[in-house]
């Protein structure tokens, strides 16, 4: 059994200055791309698939997987790019991430690199993110001056060049092919798959995208080797995470605990319940994951474990509501995020969130009817599975959990309506 | 004949050679099209006709191509924005702990004739010291710190409807607060110029930009705990990197 909390990625935070290449090094910063230049891309791919880390961007799919599908050849460049737009409601990870520590994400895009053949290493990082991408640029501006990039890279003959790009304010762009059209200049909006990005992605050329969390791990599970990193967590979901707590607790912050904390125990860590008001209603990995109530408290929080309840792991964002939060408030809000950040490619998603919210805008007005209820789960049927990517299934998650759980809640706003709707069956 | 100035007047030469090395960077140059259009906002302060204009001489693009970009994303204000931009979260974390009141309070507070600023207009006169764009943001990634606001993009955290207007009348005065995570606070345009990837030359304003403060109890939090409770990941032993048949 490991240790309730287990930093890894973020044990270098508490260092002063822990930015700087300097302090990176003096932490065995570098140290796991020295030993990976010195095996075989394939034994490197190999050994993330052995590690089973699975992606912290909110898919969980398996990262030495993913990687494989880069073909071996080289007949067209190859592209690694860095997920680094961080807007996924809740979700608080990467930002820190990039600001405490960028040199372990910068040494995992080396590392990543050379298993998966490529050159050029774009980071994308979310442009309201200012400070996380002066602190990275500079990363990489150090690592450039200290021979971790550019050409002949301490001495391997693998060269690699990393372009920080700051993204212009649009949530679809953390959708990975919505993310390449970005980075090729283009509004941000979704491609159909396939063509995977590993057959046609940047430039049309192979490409993998992984979410900075997965990257910044890889230099310490090349330093502690598979068996290491599964000692933490879960068979199907190993390794350390980090989750960020926020809302309605005594301590929010960042927690790297083993994947499959729950979340009394996380509660616990965060000294519970604000003012011991009791939880309502939280999310496992950000709005797009179908809400939990009091009933989810011991659920193991990993990838099997929230999907058997019912939801998603996403992005281990907790966000955490107490009773004094209306339900169908809630939902509304995040309805309005969808409606706003619908990219408008595909007819379900662009119509279906604008009438979720106008239906939510009036029923939290208390204009609503019991039968606005069935429409809002009809027009979610109709979005969910049906949109061109998953901002469409996410934008219903709120609202079929939230009546899921909170049906009661949803149908007292309605109460004024009701004698005028009696009255009219009579 | 327009008498709208063309982009040749309003971007210099150090602009048009800002926007060549942007280009380079990239194996195709449309790739610069993001940086592009953050560099002409740190010259105009939004993204004016002649600023597409000038971003498709650039490219070879139409300005049809380039506008259909503009629109697409937030960040890119197609009206004259203030000295400061100051965008609040109102998503549901933030809203549910004061996002939405310090909002509405700001809204009042930095109105006219009691008229509340709407989303994206500008208290004062657009370019002038002292004038503040003010908008609403979607979840801006410090849900741990909410409510957060952020002042040309650098965060002001755990905010109160008290704490904005104060930092608000403090911007209005000329007085730059700093961020409670970020550098020292510039304006809209010099945050637009960083996000082109354009840094301050000389080392020191450089270094105390990149140094600015970052790291809230609340980022520090776990780590802090496991530390003074003996928590740890397991210990790393020596591993060989796995043996496979090379290909």
């Amino acid at each position: 059994m490991s240790d309730p909390l287990t930093p890894v990625l973020t044990k270098r935070w508490l260092s002063p200055n822990s930015w700087r290449l300097s302090t990176y090094e003096q932490l065995e910063g570098y140290t796991a791309l020295r030993k990976a230049l010195r095996g075989t891309p394939e034994q490197l791919v190999q050994l993330v698939k052995d590690s089973g880390l699975r992606g912290r961007g909110g898919a969980g799919f398996p990262a030495g997987v993913k990687w494989s599908f880069m073909p071996p050849n080289e007949d067209k460049p190859h592209y690694l790019v860095i997920n680094a737009d961080e807007g996924e409601p809740g979700t608080c990870k990467d930002i820190p991430l990039m600001m405490a520590d960028p040199h372990s994400l910068v040494e995992g895009c080396v590392i990543a690199a050379y298993a998966m053949r490529s050159h050029h290493c774009f980071i994308y990082v979310r442009g309201e993110a200012l400070h996380p991408y002066r602190r990275l640029n500079a990363a990489v501006r150090e690592a450039y001056r200290a021979g971790y990039l550019g050409t002949d890279i301490l001495g391997s003959g693998f060269d690699l060049d990393i372009t920080v790009h700051a993204g212009a304010g649009a949530y679809i762009c953390g959708e990975e092919t919505a993310l390449l059209d970005s980075l090729e200049g283009r509004r941000g909006q979704p491609r159909l798959k396939p063509p995977f990005p590993a057959a046609a992605g940047l430039y049309a050329a192979p490409t993998t995208v992984n979410n900075v969390e997965t990257i910044a791990s890889v230099p310490f599970i090349v330093n502690g080797g598979a068996d290491w990193f599964r000692k933490m967590g879960r068979e199907r979901s190993p390794g350390p995470k980090i989750y960020s707590i926020s809302g309605h607790v005594e301590n929010p912050g960042q927690y790297e605990a083993p994947l499959g904390t729950t979340l009394r125990e996380l509660l616990d860590l965060c000294g519970g319940m604000k003012d011991g008001i009791p939880l309502k209603f939280w999310t496992p990995g950000g709005s797009s994951t179908p809400m939990f109530t009091a009933e989810h408290l011991d659920i193991p929080l990993d990838f099997e474990g929230a999907a058997e309840a019912g939801s998603m792991l996403g992005t281990t964002a907790v966000q955490v509501f107490n009773e004094t939060v209306s339900v169908p408030w809630a939902v509304m809000k995040w309805t309005q995020f969808y409606e706003h950040e619908s990219c408008g490619k595909c007819t379900p998603c662009r119509e279906g969130t604008y009438w979720l919210a106008q239906i939510l805008e009036r029923m939290v007005e208390g204009r609503g009817t019991a039968e606005d209820i069935d429409t809002l789960l009809d027009v979610c049927d109709n979005i969910l599975g049906r949109s061109f990517c998953a901002l469409g299934d996410g934008a219903v998650s709120p609202i079929t959990s939230g009546i899921k759980y909170f049906r009661d809640e949803f149908l007292a706003l309605c109460e004024s309506n009701k004698r005028e709707l009696v009255g009219a069956q009579a | 004949m327009s008498t709208q100035p063309t982009a040749k007047e309003t971007f210099d030469a150090d602009t048009a050679a800002k926007a060549k090395e942007l280009m380079a960077r990239y194996p195709q140059s449309r790739s610069a099209l993001l940086p592009m259009l953050h560099l002409v906002q740190s010259v105009q302060g939004f993204v004016s006709q002649e600023g597409v204009a000038f971003c498709a001489q650039q490219l070879g693009l139409s300005e049809a191509e380039v506008s259909a970009v503009v629109t697409f994303y937030t960040m890119y204000k197609r009206k004259p924005c203030g000295e400061h931009l100051v965008s609040v979260c109102t998503n549901t974390l933030c809203a549910a702990l004061g996002g939405d009141a310090i909002y509405r309070t700001l809204q009042e507070h930095l109105g006219d004739d009691g008229k509340p600023l709407a989303h994206e207009e500008t208290a004062g006169t657009p370019g002038e010291p002292g004038s503040i764009t003010l908008e609403h943001a979607e979840c801006l990634a410090a849900c741990d710190l909410a409510p957060v606001l952020q002042v040309n993009y650098e965060y002001y955290d755990k905010q109160t409807p008290e704490s904005a207007v104060e930092l608000a009348d403090a911007l209005r005065r000329g007085e730059k607060p700093q961020p409670s995570r970020g550098a020292p606070l510039g304006d809209f345009k010099s945050a637009e110029l960083q996000l082109a990837g354009f840094f301050p030359e000389d080392e020191e304003s450089y270094r105390s930009q990149v140094d600015g403060p970052s790291q809230a109890p609340e980022t520090l939090i776990g780590a802090r705990i496991a530390q003074d409770r003996g928590w740890t990941a397991p210990v790393m032993e020596d591993a060989p990197l796995p043996e496979v048949e090379s290909k």
